[in-house]
């Protein structure tokens, strides 16, 4: 028997349309987040909420991941902003090449901002990077607030954390802890930036907004250079 | 089942290995990082169903999961995290920055030995 040292990664192809991804972006000068969260954390209506409220300061542009159906692209077509619908059939995570494909039918010339709604999904979506430039992690209140511990890997990698639902809290039924939600996440990452939002009454949508107003000015300026 | 898109990857990047061998190959080793959520049987699951009628058929993987290594912002020490919520072992301070991840990498692959009959 004889022993070949490869010492190769083994998503280079992923991390090559990553890049290629990161070099769109770049080029156009139009910021991504790739969204992440478990199913029914309330992704949808977040990128919903946010649209509207940022509709005057930035054109926006959305791709949306999900094992089956149209639902989600035609519910934020009806903000009237462009998006993109892929179907994974199965599949538990978008892919850096599904992405690129989708660039390609989005105005990126005429964007200022991409959101990535992933998978539904917290621990597959958080291997694979897409070239986005932030990850943000959603967490809604009824999940419990020991998710990250659960799932450390996307809350270590994730650039902001949305509590979502917040407007929950006040019904007295959840067992749900925001400071110990918190302080667990900021443990796994201490440059973690939490947003304690409802989208559903709009709660805490400005300082998310106002990141995100940061976000794309900064990529703005990156792109100058 | 993340695995199943590394298994496909990784038979990609074997069988280019094994392109200049003669002999088949037998087993590989590959290591990644514990925030990786590699489950070692899921991706030999999926890396045996997607070699079949491949050169790779019936190869062992071995798997080997690194540790995630943090350092203490207080006093610069680094320490292998291995629950998430660890305090530093020499000033117990809870403040610190995780080390980049180990990759997931394909390390070894051992070939048979294939002598011109």
């Amino acid at each position: 028997m004889s022993r070949i040292e490869v010492g190769q990664r083994i998503l280079q192809e992923d991390l090559e349309w990553a890049k290629a991804n990161s070099l769109l972006f770049h080029k156009h000068r139009v910021g991504c987040v790739n969204m992440i969260s478990s199913p029914g954390a309330g992704k949808t209506t977040i990128l919903t909420e946010t649209i509207n409220a940022l509709s005057h300061d930035m054109r926006i542009g959305v791709i949306e991941g999900d094992v089956e159906t149209d639902l989600d692209a035609s519910r934020i077509r009806r903000t009237g902003v462009p998006a993109v619908q892929i179907n994974t059939k199965g599949g538990c995570h978008l892919s850096a090449a599904q992405v690129n494909g989708a660039l390609g039918q989005l105005p990126l010339e005429r964007l200022d901002l991409i959101f990535i709604e992933n998978v539904g999904n917290l621990v597959c979506p958080s291997i694979f990077d897409l070239g986005e430039h932030a990850k943000a992690v959603v967490l809604s209140t009824p999940e419990g607030d020991d998710k990250s511990a659960k799932y450390p890997a996307i809350f270590a990698r994730s650039a902001a954390m949305l509590i979502n639902k917040a407007d929950l809290l006040a019904c007295g039924a959840l067992d749900f802890d925001v400071e110990k939600a918190i302080g667990q996440a900021r443990r796994l990452n201490a440059n973690l930036e939490v947003f304690v939002i409802s989208a559903k009454t709009g709660q805490g949508l400005d300082q998310w907004c106002q990141w995100l107003r940061r976000l794309v000015s900064q990529v703005k300026i990156l792109g100058q250079a | 089942m993340h695995e199943a898109a590394i298994a496909e990857a990784l038979l990609k990047t074997i069988l280019d290995v094994a392109g200049g061998q003669r002999g088949r190959p037998l087993a590989a080793r590959i290591s990644c990082g514990q925030f990786a959520a590699v489950n070692p049987e899921a991706l030999c699951f999926a890396f045996d169903a997607l070699a079949k009628g491949t050169r790779c058929e019936g190869m062992r993987l071995q798997v080997e999961i690194r540790p995630v290594e943090a350092r203490c912002s207080a006093c610069g020490r680094i320490w292998t995290i291995d629950d998430g919520y660890s305090r530093c072992p020499n000033c117990s301070s809870q403040q610190f920055s995780l080390l980049p991840e180990p990759p997931l990498l394909l390390e070894s692959v051992d070939f048979e030995d294939k002598t011109d009959e």
